[in-house]
């Protein structure tokens, strides 16, 4: 009888694809859910509470625009925020096989007066950039933050070969959604914390956390010339 | 018996002929005697076919399919960009709406909704706006409040689970773990540490 079931079994499979069962679908959602999981963020209220001391801060979003990034961050510090998507530049470069000009284009990126931007919400661009080409950007964000302005960057621990970016969707002040899209490479590299700090020597760490989700967010902050 | 007859007389009748009876005609009177007035003052629509270049301003609502290239002024009233409407033109109203293509600086006294599908290319200067996910920004925006109120710091919520240290998803300690000193993500009481200069 047994025999017979399995036989039945094997003869069903060789009509095709089995039907997703329950267990798949759940499965597939699990994944899905992980894609979008929530996770903590230690360095968000940090990075409000830097910015709550100015009236109207001028906000740079280095991410794609996420909707309701732009409804937090206008509703909790009543700034003007600036969506400037490096991630698009990226893959702009990647897809006209310019990659390697992307160190002679972040330069002349931004539109914005030196030392007129109250915070810069890096996120972990860093990561998918060549070194001439991060350093070139590390170095513009910096010139165009002001003095005691804040920037947060994430930096991956992890290397991974995954096509993917990471829209980083606040959810509260100490937590975010990682929800992924396409992109056209992967990270370069993961950054060491020294590489970091070298990228962005003109700034001061003043908060570096490493996440359960291998990544490291760090709080940066202009010094005030004496 | 005639008393009691009386009493319950009364109390029937009023209760159906109010609530049913006016309510009719009373509906029924202003939607017959001028419905294209009504709807003639409410809602003005510019077609897929039209093309103005120049200013637009007006008192009404607005809903606009077409091409407009210049100035939109409806300061008291909402403007809505159709799935096919294509502006190249600053943009002031009370609240607008943007199923379509603008390009332009849009300053709305209450709100800018970038639905689904649309897009904007400009500075946007509102008190709230939304960013539908499949929506298409460039540029700037601005919500400074009116008043100049400071926002007031909302706590952290420690009771949510995502946020807790020793969670799936927690922040853990891997002091020393790389190169300098580090800070422990993900410890509720955690503080920063500085590693840097």
């Amino acid at each position: 009888m047994a025999d017979a079931t399995r036989s039945l079994t094997d003869l069903f499979g060789m009509l095709g694809p089995r039907k997703a069962t329950e267990t798949d679908a759940a499965a597939e959602s699990s994944v899905t859910s992980v894609s979008e999981a929530a996770y903590p963020s230690q360095s968000l209220h940090k990075f409000l509470r830097c910015l709550q001391s100015t009236d109207n801060p001028l906000l740079l979003d280095l991410g794609p625009v996420v909707g309701s990034n732009v409804t937090f961050f206008g509703e909790q510090l009543g700034c003007r925020i600036r969506v400037e998507d490096i991630a698009a530049d990226i893959d702009r470069h990647v897809k006209g096989g310019t990659v390697d000009q992307l160190a002679e284009f972040f330069p002349k990126r931004f539109t914005q007066d030196p030392g007129t931007v109250d915070g810069i919400l890096c996120w972990d661009v860093l990561d998918y950039l060549d070194r001439p080409a991060a350093q070139a950007l590390a170095k513009s964000l910096c010139r165009l933050l002001r003095p005691d302005g804040c920037l947060l960057g994430f930096f991956s621990t992890a290397e991974s070969a995954e096509q993917v970016y990471t829209k980083y969707v606040v959810v509260n002040e100490t937590t975010l959604r990682y929800r992924t899209y396409p992109a056209l490479r992967p990270r370069q590299r993961s950054l060491l914390n020294g590489d970091i700090i070298k990228l962005f020597k003109d700034l001061r760490v003043t908060d570096s956390f490493l996440m359960k989700s291998k990544l490291r967010e760090m709080l940066f902050r202009k010094p005030t010339p004496r | 018996m005639w008393k009691r007859d009386e009493s319950v007389k009364p109390a029937t009748p009023p209760a159906p002929s109010p609530a049913a009876t006016p309510v009719a005609p009373a509906s029924a009177a202003p939607v017959a005697s001028e419905p294209r007035a009504q709807l003639g003052r409410d809602i003005v629509n510019i077609g897929k076919s039209v093309i103005i270049k120049g200013e637009l301003s007006g008192s009404e609502d607005l809903t606009i399919e077409g091409h407009v290239e210049g100035k939109i002024d409806l300061k008291d009233n909402v403007l809505t960009i159709g799935p096919n409407g294509k502006i190249k033109a600053e943009v002031f109203a009370k609240a607008v709406v943007v199923l379509g293509e603008v390009t332009g600086n849009v300053t709305a006294s209450e709100k800018v909704d970038i639905r689904d599908n649309g897009s904007v290319d400009g500075d946007i200067a509102s008190p709230r706006v939304a960013i539908a996910e499949g929506a298409h920004f460039r540029g700037s925006v601005d919500m400074q409040r009116s008043g100049g109120n400071k926002p007031a710091a909302k706590p952290n919520v420690p009771g949510q689970p995502a946020q807790q240290g020793g969670q799936q998803h927690g922040g853990q300690q891997h002091g020393g773990q790389q190169q300098g000193g580090q800070q422990q993500g993900g410890q509720p009481q955690s503080q920063g540490q500085k590693v840097g200069a």
